[in-house]
């Protein structure tokens, strides 16, 4: 059956608080979810208080801060800072979304960083993402063409052509969406997820891709796309903007349009 | 964050196989339609019921065996068993597929509930036709 609790040794506890620094004005308190691999104990909520005025706006200033002047082991991913990249998908106040775009000023309160939500954890804020990236190559996430192209330059494509993709090229496989559904919590091995269905459309909207019907072939299945609910957590969720809800309902009206 | 630690530790498959497990069952695009057929046909199907019910509360059984035994409410009663049970049989078998891991139990419990909506269908239309045709008497 489908888990509504966390096993006994995913259950967090109280972790260490570290105070924030004397004469600090505006403090704000960040409760992280700290778990290792090595100790054999379960995950415990650290507390840290910083001094804003010494901090960065975003959720990831504040771990980076954390990381080089508190405490060293403090594990996270992290790159581009700005959104691009996708690496610091955790969840934060309650949603999945990027630590870097995420200003601290908006969230009211304690800020509370968790790993993405259902993802096995490598390590603190790390998620183990394996599986969901072998999900993304099992779409086949390349153009599939026969036909060879133009000697001289690319497969030519018009400007309403073009225009199918906007809203889709734009994800950067955070998987934010997919750990925020339900229906991957529960079906996760399975079920492709948000994500990988929005990916899998994109090649489906190439008017360059001749591989459509196979791809919609690959598709077809009560679990990797019908577990699918219209639940829309995934399009609330995305940092980017994107409507994977969208991209999933257009597969499946065009595999109600081949029939 | 948990079923990994709680799944057995030595899983040597790689997760690109994991991933393509048996392949697309290339299915499922009828179900969702004939979910959503049953869904638009239940919404006139059921008002109707729910307006005719009122129009014959309090009234005795020969009332109803007459107004069961017209044409329009026979054949509209039958077509909502169909439509309710067939409909219930589609919704169920989702939300246990959503919710019932292990194959074998989601197998049995998938047969069972569809065994039993067949049951119910076949229950209620008999049951309208006995009194259509006045076998009840």
């Amino acid at each position: 059956m489908a888990e509504f609790t966390l096993p006994a040794n995913s259950k967090p506890g109280v972790g260490k608080t570290v105070p924030a620094p004397p004469g600090a004005k505006r403090v704000r308190q960040f409760r992280i979810y700290r778990w290792s691999p090595d100790d054999g104990k379960n995950p415990v909520i650290d507390s840290f208080w910083l001094d804003l005025d010494q901090c960065g706006p975003m959720v990831l200033d504040a771990l980076i801060k954390i990381k080089n002047e508190i405490d060293t082991t403090l594990t996270f991913r992290r790159s581009c800072r700005e959104g691009i990249c996708g690496s610091c998908a955790m969840n934060i106040d309650g949603v999945n979304t990027l630590a870097c775009l995420k200003a601290i000023e908006d969230i009211r309160g304690p800020v509370r960083i968790y790993p993405l939500p259902h993802m096995p954890v490598v390590k603190d804020l790390v998620p183990d993402l394996s599986h969901v990236y072998a999900q993304y190559r099992s779409v086949r996430p390349w153009l599939q063409s026969e036909s060879p192209p133009p000697p001289d330059r690319e497969y030519p494509q018009s400007v309403e052509e073009r225009d199918q993709l906007d809203g889709l090229w734009e994800c950067i496989l955070c998987f934010c969406c997919s750990t925020a559904c339900p229906s991957y919590w529960w079906n996760g091995d399975r079920y492709l997820g948000p994500a990988i269905l929005l990916q899998a459309y994109r090649w489906i909207a190439d008017s360059r891709d001749e591989a459509t019907g196979e791809r919609l072939d690959a598709l077809e299945d009560p679990f990797r796309l019908y577990r699918c609910h219209t639940i829309m957590n995934c399009t609330r969720t995305c940092p980017k903007g994107l409507n994977p809800a969208k991209a999933i309902a257009e597969i499946k009206k065009l595999l109600v349009l081949r029939r | 964050m948990s079923r990994a630690r709680t799944a057995p530790p030595s899983r040597l498959r790689s997760p690109l196989g994991r991933a393509r497990g048996l392949g697309s069952a290339k299915e499922g695009v009828e179900h969702w339609i004939a979910q959503r057929i049953t869904a638009v046909a239940l919404v006139p199907l059921a008002l109707w019921f729910v307006a005719a019910m009122i129009g014959v509360v309090g009234a005795d059984y020969d009332t109803m065996q007459d107004w069961v035994g017209r044409p329009l409410p026979a054949i509209v009663l039958v077509l909502l068993l169909i439509a309710t049970f067939y409909h219930a049989a589609l919704g169920l078998q989702v939300v246990i597929e959503d919710y019932v891991h292990g194959e074998l139990a989601r197998i049995g419990c998938v047969v069972v509930v569809r065994l039993v909506c067949v049951a119910l269908a076949i229950a209620g239309i008999v049951a309208v036709l006995s009194l259509a045709l006045g076998v009840a008497d």
